[in-house]
C-alpha cells in the first residue's frame, strides 16, 4: 500500500472552492485512485472560512486531515494560508494566493490582519521547513486572463506541478466540468498558473 | 457497473432510488439537506419538503402503510420534533418499508446542539444502521428496507457530518422493481388506542429479540482480526478514524448498531488483550457492553463532546500522535483573526437587527441565517433555543418578568414560522400577550442553501403550487395588528417597530424582501464621498462585509456591494453616495 496523499484547500465562502475540488477529484479519479473529499457546509457559506480535505491513494480511511498531516495546503487567500499552515507536514508544499479578503473582526477593527504572513512563509521555505512555497496573486492572474472568478483555477495550475498526474488530465477535467462558455478562459487561467511556476 | 464519486447524502438518495422508494419527505437541515434534494432528481421518487420533521415522518408513515417504500430525512434535532410519531410508528410497524435517515452533527459544524441520535433508536426500539462511507450509505439504505419489511419496523439510518458531506466512490446498481404492496385495513395493528397498543408493545419487545438474533449473523456486523493486542469496537465514521489511527488493531465494526450482537461482542472481547470502544458523543455502546459484564474502556479515555479524530485515537491508545505540527513559532496561536460567517452584503435581515439594537429591545431569536444577528456588531439577540422557540419563549419572557413588558420582540424567518411558529403565535393571542413578532420573510429557506417552503409557491420538484400568505395566516390566528415593511426602508422599519412593540396587544411585522443571494436585479452601487465622511464609524455598526475600515478611511468594496442602500440611511453626513452620481 502506498502512502495516502493529503491536500487541504482553504478559502473564503463564495470563492468557488467547490469547483476546484471537483476538478482535482476528476483528475484523481481518471487515474484509478481511491479518494475521499470532505467539505464543511452550512454557516461557513456565509462569508466564513471554508475548508475542503482531499485525500487519495490505493486506500483511504479517514476523510479528514489533521494538524501536521497535509502534503499540500492550497489557500485561495493569504490569511487562510496563515490559518492552515500548522496543518502542513514538515517539508510540505504551500500554494497560496496573496489576495487579501478582510474578515469581519478586522473590518470592524476588533482584530488586526497579520502583516508578516508572506515574510514568515518565505523564511520557512528558506529554512527548509516548507518543501516548496508558491505564492501568486491568483485573483490578478485570473483577472488578466479575463475572469476573476477563475482565480482558484490558476492555483490549480500550480498544483499540477506538485502531483504525479500529467497536464493533459487537468485539461481533460476542465473540459468535462467547465461549461463551454467559460472553458477557454478557464484553460487560459490554468495555464497562466502552470507557467507562473515554470518560468520562475 | 459504473463507479461514481458521491457524498454520503447523494449515496443515501441513490440507495433509496435503487431500493425502489416511491415517496420521500423531509425538512431541510444541515447536514441532511441534500438527501431529499438528490432524491427529488429521480423521476420515480415523489419527493417533497414538509413544513417540519414531524409532518415529514407522519407523511412517511402514511406512505409506508399505503404500501410504498418511503424515506424520511432530517438532521439530529429534527428527530426531537418527529419524536412523537416515531415512538408510536414503532408500535404500528410498516407495510412498505420505512427508513428514517438522521444526520448527526458531532462538533456542531452547523447546529445548536450535538445530541446523539442513536439514543432515539433505543428509545423507540427500532433497529439502527450506521454506514461508514458513501458505498455503505447506499448499500445500507437497501438493506434497511429489507429489514424494515422482514421485521415489520421503521428503521433508523444514522449518518453524521463526516459521512453525509464526505465524497467517496460508489458502485451504482439498477433500480429494483418493488411493486406497491396491497393495502388492507388492520385496526388492531394501526389504531393505537390502549386496548390495541398493549399487545403491540409486546410485539415490539419480541421484535427486538428477533433483531438481536439477526444482528449476530448479518454481514453488517463483522470482526476484522488483525493484531490481537488491541481490539476496538466502533461504527460509522469512527470506524474510518480507528483504521487511520490503528491500522494494525483488530476491529469489531458494527453496521447494525442497535440492537447489539451480544454473542459477537463476547467473542471479540475474548479474542483481544485490551478492549476499547471508540464512539463520538455518548457512551452508547460502552454502557451496553459494560452491562454485559465485559471489561472495556471508552469514555474514561475519550471525550463526550465533539468529534474524535485519528490523532487523538493514536495518542490515547498507542501513546504517540500520528503527526507533529509544522514547527512555526512565528505563527503563534491567537494571532490568526477569526473569519466568522456574516450576513451577506445586501441581506434584508441586517437593517432589522440594526433597528432592534438601536431601540434596546429584548430579542427572542430563532434558527436561520438571521441567528447571525446575535454577533457583533449587530449584537441584537438575547436567546436562541430551537426552531420556532422565538415566539413562545418571547411570550414567556413577558410573563416571567413584568419589567420586560413592552420590550419583547420575537424574530423568526418565514420557513421557521411555517415549521413551528404558528402555534406559538396562536398562544400569544390566546394568553393575551403583547409581544411583537417580526417575521423575516426572505421568500426562501436560506440557511440550508435555498429550499422552497409553503410560502414560496414552488414544490421541491420545482412545480408551481399555492404560495401561503403569512399576513392572512397571522390574522386568522387572531393577531389584529399585522403590517408589512420593506426592510430596505430603514425609517419605515424603525417607526413600525417603535409603534408595534409599544402596542398593548399582539402585533406582527412582516419584513419582506427576497434573500440578497436570489435577487438578480442590478442596482447602482455606492461609494464613500471622502470629503463628506467624518470617520464616525457609524456605518460599521451595520456589519456589512462590503464596508471596510482602513487605516485612515472607510471604503466600500465594489466587488461585494450590491447596492441595497441601507448604509446610506444610517450615515448622518450624507457621505455615502451612488457610484454614478446623485442619490435619489
Amino acid at each position: 500500500m502506498t502512502k495516502t496523499t493529503s491536500i487541504l484547500m482553504g478559502g473564503v465562502g463564495g470563492q468557488g472552492i467547490v469547483l476546484a475540488s471537483k476538478l482535482i477529484a476528476h483528475v484523481i479519479q481518471a487515474h484509478g485512485k481511491e479518494l475521499k473529499i470532505s467539505e464543511i457546509h452550512g454557516m461557513a457559506q456565509r462569508g466564513g472560512s471554508v475548508l475542503t480535505y482531499i485525500r487519495f491513494g490505493d486506500e483511504v480511511a479517514s476523510p479528514i486531515i489533521e494538524a501536521g498531516q497535509a502534503d499540500i495546503v492550497l489557500a485561495s487567500e493569504r490569511l487562510e494560508a496563515w490559518r492552515w499552515l500548522p496543518y502542513l507536514r514538515h517539508g510540505g508544499t504551500m500554494i497560496c494566493s496573496t489576495q487579501i479578503i478582510k474578515p469581519m473582526p478586522v473590518i470592524t477593527g476588533a482584530q488586526k490582519y497579520p502583516e508578516n504572513i508572506m515574510k514568515v512563509l518565505e523564511e520557512l521555505a528558506a529554512e527548509g521547513k516548507l518543501g516548496a512555497l508558491y505564492a501568486i496573486n491568483a485573483l490578478e492572474v485570473a483577472r488578466q486572463c479575463g475572469e476573476p472568478k477563475a482565480a482558484n483555477v490558476a492555483l490549480l495550475g500550480i498544483l499540477a506541478h506538485c502531483l504525479e498526474f500529467p497536464l493533459e488530465s487537468y485539461l481533460a477535467a476542465l473540459e468535462a466540468l467547465v461549461p463551454e462558455k467559460y472553458l477557454d478562459v478557464n484553460k487560459k487561467t490554468f495555464m497562466a498558473g502552470y507557467e507562473a511556476v515554470t518560468k520562475s | 457497473m459504473e463507479r461514481k464519486l458521491l457524498s454520503g447524502n447523494e449515496a443515501i438518495a441513490r440507495g433509496a432510488y435503487e431500493a425502489g422508494v416511491r415517496f420521500a419527505s423531509a425538512y431541510p437541515g444541515t447536514p441532511s439537506t441534500e438527501v431529499l434534494e438528490v432524491a427529488a432528481t429521480y423521476e420515480e421518487i415523489h419527493a417533497q419538503w414538509a413544513p417540519n420533521e414531524k409532518v415529514a415522518l407522519e407523511e412517511g408513515i402514511g406512505a409506508a402503510l399505503a404500501g410504498s417504500r418511503a424515506l424520511v430525512a432530517m438532521k439530529h434535532v429534527g428527530v426531537n420534533v418527529a419524536a412523537d410519531p416515531l415512538m408510536t410508528a414503532s408500535y404500528v410497524g410498516v407495510n412498505g418499508g420505512l427508513v428514517l435517515v438522521v444526520a448527526d452533527d458531532p462538533g456542531m459544524h452547523s447546529s445548536q446542539n450535538e445530541q446523539d441520535s442513536r439514543q432515539y433508536a433505543r428509545f423507540a426500539k427500532v433497529p439502527l444502521l450506521e454506514p461508514a462511507d458513501s458505498q455503505e450509505a447506499k448499500d445500507f439504505v437497501k438493506i434497511a428496507y429489507e429489514i424494515s419489511e422482514e421485521f415489520d419496523t421503521p428503521v433508523m439510518l444514522r449518518s453524521s457530518t463526516r459521512i453525509s458531506h464526505a465524497q467517496s466512490l460508489v458502485t451504482l446498481a439498477e433500480r429494483q422493481d418493488i411493486p406497491i404492496r396491497p393495502y388492507e385495513k388492520n385496526l388492531a395493528k394501526r389504531v393505537m388506542m390502549p386496548a390495541f397498543a398493549r399487545p403491540r408493545h409486546v410485539a415490539v419487545e419480541a421484535r427486538l429479540e428477533k433483531l438481536a438474533a439477526y444482528a449476530e449473523n448479518t454481514p453488517l456486523n463483522r470482526i476484522e482480526w488483525r493484531d490481537k493486542k488491541i481490539g476496538v469496537i466502533c461504527a460509522g465514521i469512527s470506524y474510518q478514524q480507528v483504521r487511520e489511527a490503528l491500522p494494525e488493531a483488530s476491529v469489531l465494526k458494527l453496521g447494525l448498531s442497535y440492537p447489539l450482537p451480544q454473542r459477537l461482542i463476547k467473542e471479540f472481547a475474548a479474542g483481544v488483550e485490551e478492549l476499547f470502544v471508540v464512539e463520538e458523543l455518548d457512551p452508547f455502546f460502552e454502557e451496553q457492553i459494560k452491562a454485559m459484564g465485559i471489561k472495556v474502556r471508552g469514555k474514561e479515555l475519550f471525550p463526550l463532546t465533539g468529534e474524535i479524530h485519528p490523532n487523538l485515537i493514536a495518542q490515547t491508545i498507542l501513546g504517540q500522535p500520528l503527526a507533529e505540527k509544522l514547527e512555526a513559532q512565528a505563527r503563534e496561536e491567537g494571532t490568526v483573526p477569526t473569519r466568522p460567517p456574516v450576513l451577506c452584503p445586501g441581506c434584508p435581515h441586517r437593517s432589522v437587527f440594526y433597528a432592534l439594537k438601536k431601540q434596546k429591545l429584548l430579542v427572542s431569536g430563532d434558527i436561520g441565517c438571521y441567528t447571525l444577528g446575535a454577533l457583533p456588531p449587530l449584537d441584537a439577540m438575547d436567546s436562541v433555543i430551537c426552531m420556532g422557540a422565538s415566539i413562545s419563549a418571547g411570550l414567556g419572557y413577558e410573563k416571567g418578568n413584568p419589567d420586560l413588558k413592552g420590550k419583547v420582540v420575537s424574530v423568526i424567518g418565514d420557513s421557521t414560522f411555517f415549521h413551528s411558529g404558528l402555534t406559538g403565535l396562536m398562544d400569544v393571542v390566546y394568553n393575551q400577550g403583547s409581544t411583537l413578532t417580526i417575521i423575516l420573510d426572505n421568500r426562501i429557506t436560506a440557511m440550508t442553501g435555498h429550499q422552497d417552503n409553503p410560502g414560496t409557491g414552488y414544490t421541491l420538484k420545482g412545480e408551481p403550487t399555492v404560495a401561503l400568505a403569512i399576513g392572512p395566516i397571522c390574522k386568522a390566528l387572531g393577531v389584529k395588528r399585522v403590517r408589512e415593511v420593506d426592510p430596505y426602508d430603514l425609517p419605515a422599519l424603525e417607526a413600525a417597530i417603535k409603534e408595534e412593540v409599544a402596542a398593548p396587544e399582539p402585533s406582527v411585522i412582516i419584513a419582506r424582501r427576497a434573500c440578497a443571494l436570489l435577487d438578480k436585479s442590478t442596482k447602482e452601487l455606492y461609494i464613500i464621498d471622502e470629503e463628506k465622511c467624518k470617520r464616525c464609524n457609524h456605518c460599521l455598526r451595520l456589519g456589512c462585509p462590503a464596508i471596510v475600515k482602513e487605516e485612515d478611511r472607510i471604503t466600500i468594496d465594489a466587488s461585494l456591494c450590491v447596492g441595497c442602500g441601507v448604509c446610506v440611511q444610517v450615515c448622518k453626513f450624507d457621505a455615502i453616495v451612488k457610484a454614478g452620481g446623485e442619490n435619489d
